[in-house]
């Protein structure tokens, strides 16, 4: 009678374990996905400003219509709540929805495709642990004939190659673990890749930097030094700029501060060091030649000589009367790459606008700079961004009053 | 207070962190909220006191739960002006929370009442509004809610004193089209609904002609019962 209760118990106490290890592992799951989650941003597009988390519905404008964002919420009506891993898999992987209709690329598959199906099972899990929102998707107000979705195949020809991610076996783990997250989950090339007029990015091209259509930002490219190419920068500088929005070398506004909000803040440092490796490694060595001036000379000096006018008496205060700021907080412009680009879109957005750079853990209260939008005529702006973008050694070219003018009108968000 | 408390000692904390994390040289931007709110300054003066343009508000001493609300309306796009939502927009709470205190505990004087433009027939009009309301329009007394001596009252009612009559005009016109609105009940959306424009005016150009009260501070919470609920003010 004893023992077999004992036997029992045994049996009880032994199902228990299994039990609460198998919770255990699914919470360590669920972690890992929402960690993943963040990696790939998933909340920048999939959360409308003030709506529930992860409930969709937020507008992407496009050059053909406005994309709504779906619900991924696990709501069985409305959201992903009846999906299979496998639906969910292809979706991330191939662009298709469960019943085999095409995706719109606006969701970044093409680079999700690179993930893996462990990675893209831990997301679902994820996604299958938070609250369930009952919110319809708001139709796509596309412009005929890009309401079509058969279009996407033309597209998928051209610029979609399906397959998770293959590491380079002659470079070390952190390096491939680095291309993992920057080719795959991190999307990066959506952004720092030339958009063609079919909203397309050939592979050849990825990250060589382009202007992000709708929003008037320049995304440099990562792999020239002159741009974003982070050959020079030490490994710190990256990781800094990565994690906390700010860095020796420079800081990141507009949509890149976004990414740092509301995604790389979040990686921890062995992932962010890893892809420090990697964009420090796609650098290419050598530099084009400097863009030449579009403005002739003298033209161009009596812009220079203005701009160092409105430098000394709006900027200099910040930025020091070298260019050599109070970094990380107030960026240096001597020696900055971002600024000496051949397009001159960011920093002429910067001084109409402004700006701070993301509020993250590591640097919870930024400094900011004013707006001089409102400050500046359009031929003051194009003098101080020309003066900038040619003091100190830097090495870009002037800048015309049409083009600071033009940027007035950028759309702010 | 406690939960305000509680915020700022964890903002402290994060900060030391901070020290640590991105080690620096002595080159430094100072270390004060005056610094940090420099990309403020053009627009609403060194000390929040407001500058010649007039439709650019006065900050300083407002209630901080006031401005608070304000920040956190400006960085979710519900109120609109697109130069102040852009810079807010990745600025987390309690750093906003930060710089609405920054705001409200500085208290340069009021400027002088400008002389106005309007008639005393329109002007008498503004005060009743303000003093009594119009009861057969449903308009109440903006004294009931923003103080007798329209000074406000803590956290979340701001004083109505010092603002010029381009900028009330302004924020009572963006209520009644929406693209300003407050915490729900929106009583302020309720009030400038009744107003047409002739009272938008009236009531604008009388509260520019008052004097700088004695005391400019709002008063405190529970001083005086509002007539209806206001999502900013939690009672
Ligand atoms: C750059 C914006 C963007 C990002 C980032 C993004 N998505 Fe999407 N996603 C979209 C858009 C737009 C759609 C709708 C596409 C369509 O209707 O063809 C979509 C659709 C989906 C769908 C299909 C749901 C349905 O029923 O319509 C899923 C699942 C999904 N996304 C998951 C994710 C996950 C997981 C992440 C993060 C790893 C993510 N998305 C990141 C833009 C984005
Ligand atoms: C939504 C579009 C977008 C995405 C996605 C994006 N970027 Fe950017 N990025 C930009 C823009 C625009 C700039 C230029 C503004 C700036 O310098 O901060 C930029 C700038 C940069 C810079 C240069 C900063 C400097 O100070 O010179 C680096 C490095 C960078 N991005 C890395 C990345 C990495 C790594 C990823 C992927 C994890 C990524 N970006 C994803 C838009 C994007
Ligand atoms: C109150 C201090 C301050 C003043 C004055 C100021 N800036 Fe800035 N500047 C900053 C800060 C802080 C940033 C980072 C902003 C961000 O990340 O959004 C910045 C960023 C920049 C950048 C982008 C740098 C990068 O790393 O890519 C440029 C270009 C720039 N400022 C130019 C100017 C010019 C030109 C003026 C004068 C017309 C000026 N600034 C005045 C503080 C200031
Ligand atoms: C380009 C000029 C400009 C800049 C820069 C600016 N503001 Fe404003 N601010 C305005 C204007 C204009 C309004 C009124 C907007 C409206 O009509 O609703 C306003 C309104 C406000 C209000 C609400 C005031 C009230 O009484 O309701 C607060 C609080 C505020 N700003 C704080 C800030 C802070 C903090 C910063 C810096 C981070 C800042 N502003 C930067 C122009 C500016
Ligand atoms: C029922 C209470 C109530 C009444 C009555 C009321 N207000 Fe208000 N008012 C508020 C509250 C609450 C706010 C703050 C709203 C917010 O958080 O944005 C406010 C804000 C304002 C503001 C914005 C101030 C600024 O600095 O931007 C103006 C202007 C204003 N009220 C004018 C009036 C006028 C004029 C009247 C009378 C016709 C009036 N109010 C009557 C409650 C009231």
């Amino acid at each position: 009678m004893g023992s077999k209760l004992s036997i029992a118990l045994l049996a009880l106490a032994a199902f228990t374990t299994t039990a609460a290890q198998a919770q255990d592992k699914t919470s360590d799951v669920i972690a890992r996905g929402e960690y993943l989650a963040r990696a790939g941003d998933c909340t920048a597009c999939h959360t409308a400003s003030e709506g529930r988390l992860f409930a969709g519905g937020r507008p992407m404008p496009t050059p053909f219509g406005t994309i709504y964002t779906s619900n991924i919420t696990p709501d069985p009506e409305t959201g992903i709540g009846k999906w299979s891993a496998d639906d969910f898999y292809r979706t991330m992987h191939n662009g298709r929805f469960p019943n085999g209709g095409l995706i719109y690329p606006a969701m970044p598959f093409a680079s999700y495709t690179k993930v893996t199906r462990a990675d893209s099972d831990a997301i679902f899990a994820y996604l299958r642990s938070i609250q369930p929102v009952n919110q319809k998707n708001k139709p796509h107000e596309l412009r005929f004939p890009y309401d079509n979705r058969q279009l996407i195949l033309g597209w998928r020809t051209l610029y979609f190659s399906e397959g998770e991610f293959k590491p380079d076996p002659t470079k070390s783990a952190e390096w491939n673990r680095g291309a993992y997250l920057v080719e795959g989950l991190g999307h990066c090339g959506m952004c720092h890749s030339p958009i063609n007029a079919l909203g397309g990015t050939s592979q050849s091209d990825a990250f060589k930097g382009g202007l992000i259509p709708m929003q008037n930002w320049y995304a440099p490219s990562l792999t020239s030094n002159r741009e974003a190419g982070l050959g020079d920068w030490s490994i710190k500088d990256i990781t800094d700029l990565l994690q906390t929005g700010v860095s020796a070398r420079g800081v990141v506004y507009g949509p890149m501060a976004e990414v740092v909000h509301n995604s790389l803040q979040y990686l921890d440092d062995a992932d962010t060091k890893a892809m420090a490796v990697y964009l420090k490694g796609i650098a290419e060595g050598s530099s084009p030649p400097a863009a030449s001036t579009v403005l002739p000379t003298t033209e161009s000096s009596l812009l220079i000589s203005l701009g160092k006018t409105v430098y000394d008496k709006n900027c200099a205060s910040c930025h020091g009367p070298q260019g050599e700021g109070k970094p990380p907080h107030w960026p240096p412009l001597a020696n900055n790459q971002s600024i000496e680009m051949q397009s001159a879109v960011n920093p002429i957005r910067m001084v109409l606008n402004g700006g701070y750079p993301p509020g993250t853990k590591g640097n919870p209260m930024p400094y900011g700079m004013p707006p001089f939008a409102g400050l500046l005529s359009d031929n003051e702006v194009a003098a101080v961004v020309s003066y900038i973008r040619t003091a100190w050694g830097n090495r870009g070219s002037p800048v015309s009053a049409r083009e600071a003018n033009e940027l007035r009108s950028a759309p702010l968000n | 207070m406690l939960a305000r408390a509680a915020a700022s000692a964890a903002l402290i904390v994060t900060l030391a962190a901070f020290d640590g994390a991105v080690a620096q040289t002595t080159n430094q931007p100072p270390d004060t909220m005056a610094a940090r709110v420099e990309a403020c300054t053009p627009c609403h003066g060194n000390k929040g006191e407001g500058t010649s343009d007039v439709y650019f508000p006065r900050l300083a001493g407002k209630p901080a739960g006031y401005l608070y609300n304000q920040l956190l309306a400006f960085r979710s796009g519900r109120r609109k002006y697109p130069p102040m939502n852009y810079l807010l927009e990745f600025l987390p709470d309690p750093y906003l929370e930060a710089m609405a205190d920054y705001f409200a505990s500085e208290h340069p004087p009021l400027p002088q009442p400008a002389p106005s433009g309007v008639s005393k027939d329109v002007l008498a009009q503004g005060e009743l509004l303000a003093t009594s309301g119009d009861a057969g329009r449903n308009i109440p007394a903006c004294v009931s809610c923003h103080g007798p001596g329209l000074t406000g009252m803590q956290p979340g009612i701001p004083g109505l004193l010092g603002l010029r009559a381009a900028y009330v005009s302004a924020q009572l016109g963006a209520w009644r089209y929406g693209t300003r609105t407050a915490k729900s009940p929106d009583c302020m959306q309720l009030v400038a609904g009744h107003l047409t424009e002739a009272d938008v005016t009236a009531v604008a150009a009388w509260l520019a002609t008052r004097p700088a009260p004695a005391d400019p501070a709002p008063v405190p919470k529970g001083t005086y019962a509002l007539p209806f609920g206001c999502g900013s003010q939690p009672n």
